[in-house]
């Protein structure tokens, strides 16, 4: 028993007679001079708002009758929450942007979403990124913004000082780790007070993961594979390693993401695992902070495994509310932010935190280091996807799960069988066979 | 009033002060700090005194931003309370006295529809599809019914409390002088219930002046914004301006200071109006 | 209304759902009630005073809760449902930190409460006296109630940091040592929230508390006076007894809400570190934010009968006790 738009059936049997049915005429906000106004709505970061409100100002100078108008929602999980409330009541805007891969896949894109399969901008996209917003055989979104890296940041003058080298095992990190640690430094910051930063060693050790068992994702998607097994459970292990070892700042317990960065920047911590967003943010710690802070991808235990886990940047999608003239109008839109124009114009807005997923894309040359360090992986092909672009399943609690583990609660072994139960769940939820 | 009644008395207001300063200043005194200070001093979360005390800047930043949005949260937020707890009071009072008054074959099934309000938490989507199907989805009435709704329960459960206290007696007086049901309950019992009126406006102004969730999803847009709303202008997930943040959270707490402060007189004269009753 | 019903007084039935009832006034007026025409009741109390507050109650609670509960028994993505019957319970029943927060949510509940009765009680009694400085006090203690949820948590947060904050400082100051870790510490984070649980929503019984002892007449309290009764045979013979209701209405409103308490947790610790604070309303709120929409939604039901489960039984216990005081 499935049915589509449920809740109008409810309400009508639901609601008491008599009360008038009037339908919600939120009528059509064309221009009086007859051009198109477009709504996008994009989350509140200052990233997003930024670079969204370029593209639009770039777009509508360019041509052709349209006009994008920028609206704004909350960020994080009440932001996920508003964008399918108003997905599912039908008063979404005209165009939205929201996260690629398993978030995308959580919409019901086919339900709620206009495809742009056939258009032939998407042979502008970057395979990575069409496979990251495609549902079903279908694609849905063009990308705003870059891609980002989550890997290990790490301060380049406590390293030159110490006369250390890039770790590219495992082994070679935790050496590098008691190095520090007897100079009377911080070796790996870590930060609970902001609980999702906790999930950065189990989340970027996913290019181990593929590099040992390519398949691994799949087989996870389809109830085969296991976080509590060899090769997951490493980043858990890796994490409870770490602490273990007593190589966390005293006070990871409650400090916070901003604190965290300044004591990368200040070097009283030399290392954060970290996702690439927040360059922009460390950036303007210190004059040079672009400069000495690098990022590399968090080893595993071979050499010949080491890369960087990569995540795809957001979409921008068209609802299934968008129709007539303003769904040709959103899909002119779409076709200009593939292009290279639409990459030079956010290269202006806001300082880029990775490479492009549009063909032809470039980078400006004065960028941060660890942009040319994520830019180095692309390059040289040594990067794997993130898993949740590979598979649709996140569990809700991975990030107090890691908390755990990262405070010494919960052993790693428990911590992740405790994780593949929660993602049973979200199994469930998306249907999917073999669960 | 004599000296030996007066020194414990002095007693209790002195170790009330000292206590109260400790367990309820201090917080204060931190939101006040962190309203002045700069963003990267304020970045540390240190309670501290400010290096720079730029308390008035931050003020008139946060009011000036996002293009005045504060402004018009406030009118929002002030037509939004202001009608919804009349609402809610004067609906809710009726039906608290008539349940109170009337033995009724309807009074437990009122009872549970009102406990039910209490501890039941509200379903946003079906509500949206709900105020669609009427018309006043994305409306500030919409939103004022949504509050009332909200409202009633609490509304009911404490006036029904006091109701209870009033005699009897002074219904039938004035029925027998000649009132109606809306003039027997609005000119006679109404002014009697003063102080829980009060209490109960200043409790749920809070309520609904602070709320944010149901403006949120029942009337979005930044023209829309309520006051509770701004403060996501400087929360963000990589950097939030913590100084801007509190000082936010300042200028949108005074006015529930102010009235809280003008209303309380008025539970103090209850005491007067108290009297009539024995 | 039959005749059965206007031979009893209104107010004195045992099996009221609320604990509204207790009046001095009351009990002096029995025989003016029992003598009272059916008609006079209709007249004056006319039941369509009800139907002004149930038209916009009904449509905008009661029917989407209604159609809310349907959706616990599906599993439901907001853009579809699928009908899977009990499914949604036995999942949310099996869930790994249930038991746990269920713990939570009975210690959280019960000692807020019983906190917010006595210290509220106890400030009433003291700011309802011409104490020095009462205006003063009786704002500051009321203040926090007014500050957003976001505000408190961020506040005591730093705080209670264990190496930064003031109260930690103040600790090694007197005992030397690193203090504990109030919110980071799994065994009393719990502990600590109950604290400022109490601390914001105190101000809240205090003004009800207030209302009552203030609605109690003066001669009561001149009567007790003349006879000499000192400070605590006035407080336990006439406060305690006479405002009664109110006590009532802060057990049940404090309890309700503090076993449906998720603003100021969330705000503080959300529900960490780890599992340690989590509440029920925490974890419903989780599964809400994953997308699990039906799941929740049973979650809220399971609640809502814990919930209803307590605080029914005590309602009813607190109107018989009302009865013989």
């Amino acid at each position: 028993m499935k049915s589509h738009k449920i809740g109008p059936a409810l309400v009508a049997t639901a609601v008491v007679a008599g009360l008038a049915l009037t339908g919600c005429g939120s009528g059509g906000a064309d221009g009086t001079d007859g051009t198109i106004e477009l709504s996008l709505l994009v989350d509140k970061s200052a990233q997003m708002t930024t670079m969204a409100q370029a593209m639009a100002d770039g777009f509508n100078a360019s041509n052709q009758g349209i006009t994008i108008k920028i609206e704004t929602r909350e960020e994080g999980t009440e932001g996920d929450n508003i964008v399918k409330t108003k997905l599912a009541t039908d008063d979404m805007a005209d165009l939205f942007q929201y996260n690629s891969g398993a978030l995308m896949a959580a919409l019901d894109p086919a339900g709620t979403m206009t495809p742009i399969t056939g258009e032939s901008f998407v042979s502008n996209l970057e395979e990575t990124f069409a496979t990251a917003v495609t549902q079903d055989g279908e694609v849905y979104g063009v990308p705003i913004g870059q891609a980002q890296a989550g890997g290990i940041f790490y301060n380049k003058k406590v390293y030159a000082d110490l006369g250390l080298e890039i770790p590219k095992t495992w082994d070679e990190f935790m050496a590098n780790n008691a190095t520090i640690k007897e100079a009377g430094i911080d070796p790996v910051i870590q930060t609970y007070g902001d609980t999702w930063t906790s999930q950065l060693f189990v989340l970027a050790d996913f290019n181990n993961v593929t590099k040992a068992d390519s398949g691994w994702a799949a087989d996870y998607t389809a109830n085969k594979a296991k976080y509590a097994d060899e090769p997951a459970i490493k980043g858990f292990e890796r994490l409870q390693e770490v602490y273990e070892a007593g190589y966390m700042n005293k006070d990871f317990a409650s400090a916070t993401n901003s604190q965290g960065l300044q004591m990368l920047v200040d070097g009283t911590g030399a290392q954060y695992p970290m996702l690439s967003f927040v360059i922009p943010a460390y950036a303007e710690l210190s004059d040079d902070a672009a400069e000495n802070i690098g990022l590399f991808a968090q080893p595993g235990d071979k050499l010949s495994d080491y890369g960087m886990t990569a995540w795809m940047p957001a979409g921008i999608y068209i609802p299934k509310t968008t129709t007539g003239d303003k769904l040709e109008a959103a899909k002119k839109f779409m076709s200009w932010v593939a292009t290279k124009e639409a990459c030079d114009v956010q290269n202006e807005a806001y300082s880029p935190t990775g490479p492009y997923l549009v063909k032809g894309c470039e980078l400006p040359e004065d960028v941060p280091t660890a942009v040319n360090d994520i830019q180095q992986f692309f390059t040289d092909s040594k990067t794997n996807l993130a898993l949740e672009f590979l598979s649709p399943l996140k569990g809700p609690n991975l990030e107090k799960i890691t908390v755990e583990v990262g405070s010494g609660i919960t052993s790693a072994a428990d911590g992740a069988a405790r994780y593949d139960e929660d993602v049973l769940k979200q199994a469930q939820q998306l249907g999917l066979s073999g669960w | 009033m004599n000296s030996m009644r007066r020194l414990p008395r002095w007693l209790v207001g002195g170790s009330g002060i000292l206590i109260t300063t400790f367990v309820f200043i201090i917080p204060f005194l931190f939101i006040i700090t962190m309203a002045a200070k700069g963003e990267k001093e304020a970045g540390q979360l240190r309670f501290s005194w400010p290096e720079n005390f730029q308390l008035w800047d931050n003020l008139v930043e946060v009011i000036q931003s996002r293009d005045y949005m504060l402004v018009r949260a406030f009118v929002n937020s002030a037509i939004l309370t202001v009608a919804s707890v009349a609402g809610m009071v004067v609906l809710g009072s009726m039906v608290a006295f008539v349940l109170d008054r009337r033995r009724s074959k309807l009074n437990p099934l009122i009872n549970t529809l009102v406990l039910a309000g209490l501890i039941i938490p509200p379903a946003v989507v079906p509500t949206i599809w709900v105020m669609q199907s009427l018309g006043i989805f994305k409306t500030l009435f919409g939103l004022i019914l949504v509050e009332i709704s909200y409202g009633l329960s609490f509304t009911v459960l404490t006036m029904r409390a006091f109701v209870a206290t009033i005699p009897r007696e002074i219904d039938e007086a004035a029925v027998m002088d000649g009132a109606g049901p809306l003039r027997l309950f609005f000119r006679v019992i109404f002014p009697l219930l003063k102080s829980v009126v009060v209490t109960i406006v200043v409790v749920q102004s809070i309520a609904v002046f602070n709320d944010f969730q149901n403006p949120l999803y029942f009337l979005p847009g930044d023209d829309n914004a309520t006051v509770q709303l701004t403060l996501y202008n400087f929360k963000s997930q990589v950097s939030t301006a913590y100084n801007l943040l509190f000082a936010d959270i300042l200028i949108i707490t005074i006015p529930m200071l102010v009235m809280y402060i003008l209303f309380q007189r008025q539970i103090v004269s209850g005491m007067t109006s108290g009297a009539v009753k024995g | 209304m039959s005749s059965s019903v206007q031979s009893e007084r209104p107010g004195a039935s045992p099996v009221q759902a609320l604990p509204v009832k207790a009046s001095p006034t009351r009990r002096r007026e029995g025989s003016v009630q029992a003598a009272r025409p059916s008609s006079f009741t209709k007249r004056a109390y006319p039941l369509w005073f009800h139907i002004p507050a149930a038209v916009i109650f009904i449509a905008l609670f009661i029917v989407p809760t209604i159609m809310s509960f349907y959706f616990a028994f599906t599993r439901w993505t907001l853009f579809e449902a699928t009908f899977i019957g009990l499914e949604n319970f036995v999942m949310f029943l099996a869930e790994p930190g249930l038991i746990g927060s269920l713990g939570h949510t009975l210690i959280y509940g019960f000692s807020t409460s019983a906190l917010k009765v006595i210290i509220g009680m106890a400030l009433a009694v003291a700011l309802t006296k011409p104490i020095i400085a009462r205006g003063y006090l009786r704002s500051v203690t009321f203040f926090p109630v007014l500050v957003s949820a976001v505000g408190v948590g961020l506040t005591f947060k730093v705080l209670l940091d264990q190496y930064h904050g003031v109260v930690n400082q103040v600790w090694t100051a007197i005992f030397g040592s690193d203090g504990p870790g109030w919110l980071t510490n799994p065994d009393i984070a719990l502990y600590t929230l109950i604290g400022i649980d109490v601390w914001k929503g105190v101000g809240l019984a205090t003004l009800i508390y207030i209302a009552g002892i203030t609605a109690i007449p003066n001669e009561y309290f001149e009567a007790a006076r003349v006879d000499g009764a000192g400070s605590w045979r006035i407080f336990r013979t006439i406060i305690l007894p006479l405002s009664f209701p109110a006590t009532s209405t802060v057990i049940i409103l404090s309890l309700i809400g503090g076993l449906r308490s998720f603003d100021l947790i969330w705000a503080t610790t959300g529900g960490g570190p780890g599992f340690a604070t989590d509440v029920i309303a925490s974890v419903i709120y989780k599964q809400y934010q994953a997308g699990f929409y039906g799941l929740s939604t049973a979650g809220n039901v399971i609640l809502f009968i814990v919930v209803t489960a307590i605080v029914y039984p005590l309602n009813r216990w607190l109107v018989s006790k009302e009865t013989t005081l």
